[in-house]
């Protein structure tokens, strides 16, 4: 299920980013790990209940300025849908 | 560590094999540890800092049951302090509100819950407890927390059929993962094989009602259905491969490739008492018996599947050919397949060959 722009993803009970300093970053849920880099890890970072879809796509937009702002965003609600099937966050 | 080691991902910290529970198909070894050789706190908590800095990302309490041990919430602490992701793996016995607020401040991540049936009657005949009733209140207790939430049904043939009732419960709880867990035959499982293993149809069934259920709870619980092995057409990559993603340490500090590897002969493990946990992983004969594929026979050696399932289970090809070497014989390839055969034969023969008769159950005892 894809989010709407204007909903706030965050991290579903149980699931947790690993400390800063432990590498690398990993995604802890139970019973699985997911490694994140790069852009990845950005939008993780941003599923705190306090960035909407369309906050965390205008970031990522200035973070990868070269790439297609569309695409991002294209990207950005099927990795959330990815996630929330595999119960990772909640929006 | 050397180029070709892997990384240990998880440990499965079997913190005591005590248990109020009974149940007739338990993975623990036929031959429990006692209290007497159970390590302390103090030895748990170095093997957690040892596991942390091997790589390890999760820790499973498990036992027996880990409530057993009075100083769980220290554990729980500890695990979590060491970097660890803790799951406490358990039958929610013995546990009351407050001990479980308990644990959930000292940074328990994610509570699995384990239920023998959705009747009493049921629960009671598989667990020889009456522990139903209380599992219930648990699941209220763990509304009141945010904390990752398990159900864990473990299926067989006596309970089966109670499939959509416990998919009842998750609809009204709605954990963010319920398992339904095949019974795995070893330990106790394997003592009680014949009155386990479900019938074809049942399983079919089974599959049927669980690809339906998964669709409809897509978002909201993630169904997870560990698949009876027996009427697999491969073998399952038992623990994601030897010596390449697990390490179990049983409540004596004992350091295993695999929950029931204690019955394959011929082996020696170490002990995480005397030596760390990444010299153990790294270099114990035992973790390196199965690594890799240089211990494979035919049809595994040149098996296209060789990378996805590892030859599936040494345990099970010990218990069932007689060589932890040989391909697992559940797989439809094996040339011992007919042994898993002539089980599945018994059990879907025209006339039952299996008595029900409630007294033919080996009960797992309480160690003392």
């Amino acid at each position: 299920m894809k989010p709407e722009l204007n909903a706030t993803p965050k991290l579903a009970p149980g699931v947790r980013l690993n400390d800063k300093n432990q590498q690398p970053r990993t995604l802890l849920m139970p019973e699985r790990a997911l490694r994140l880099n790069g852009p990845s890890l950005a939008i993780v970072e941003l599923c705190d209940g306090n960035h909407t879809v369309q906050q965390i796509a205008e970031e990522l937009h200035a973070m990868y300025s070269k790439a297609e702002p569309q695409r991002i965003t294209s990207d950005l609600l099927g990795y959330l849908a990815l996630l929330h099937d595999q119960r990772a966050i909640d929006f | 560590m050397t180029a070709t080691t892997p990384t240990p991902l998880a440990l499965v910290a079997e913190l005591t094999h005590r248990c109020p529970l009974h149940c007739v198909y338990c993975s623990n070894p036929l031959e429990l540890a006692k209290r007497e050789t159970e390590m302390p706190t103090e030895t748990w908590v170095r093997v957690f800092q040892e596991a942390a800095a091997a790589g390890v990302l999760q820790a499973d309490f498990t036992g027996g049951e880990p409530l057993a041990r009075t100083d769980i919430v220290e554990l729980v602490r500890a695990g979590r302090s060491a970097g660890l992701y803790v799951s406490l793996i358990t039958s929610g016995l013995p546990l009351d509100e407050t001990k479980l607020a308990a644990l959930v401040e000292a940074g328990l991540d994610h509570f699995q819950l384990s239920f023998q049936g959705i009747n009493q009657q049921t629960a009671r005949e598989i667990s020889n407890t009456n522990t139903h009733a209380h599992k219930l209140k648990v699941l209220q207790w763990l509304k009141k927390h945010r904390l990752g939430v398990t159900l864990n049904f473990v299926i067989h043939r006596q309970n089966i059929s109670e499939l959509e009732g416990m998919l009842a419960l998750v609809e009204e709880y709605r954990p963010g993962c319920v398992e339904f867990a095949s019974v795995q035959y070893y330990g106790w499982g394997f003592a009680n094989r014949e009155r386990l293993l479900p019938t074809r149809q049942q399983v079919d069934h089974c599959v049927e009602t669980l690809k339906k259920a998964e669709a409809r709870l897509r978002g909201k619980t993630r169904v997870v259905f560990v698949v009876p092995d027996y009427y697999a057409k491969y073998p399952k990559p038992c623990v994601g491969g030897w010596g390449r993603k697990l390490m179990v340490v049983a409540p004596d500090g004992t350091a295993l490739p695999c929950h029931a590897a204690t019955v394959i002969p011929g082996m020696y493990f170490e002990n995480v008492k005397h030596k760390s946990v990444l010299e153990i992983w790294t270099h114990s004969s035992a973790f390196r018996r199965f690594r890799g594929e240089e211990w494979m026979q035919e049809p595994c050696k040149t098996c296209d599947r060789r990378q996805l399932d590892f030859g599936g289970c040494r345990c099970q090809a010990f218990l069932l050919a007689g060589d932890a070497s040989a391909t697992d014989p559940v797989c439809s390839l094996a040339p011992t397949r007919t042994i898993a055969d002539a089980a599945l034969a018994k059990i879907n023969g025209p006339v039952p060959a299996v008595a029900e008769v409630k007294s033919d159950w080996v009960y797992r005892p309480n160690p003392i």
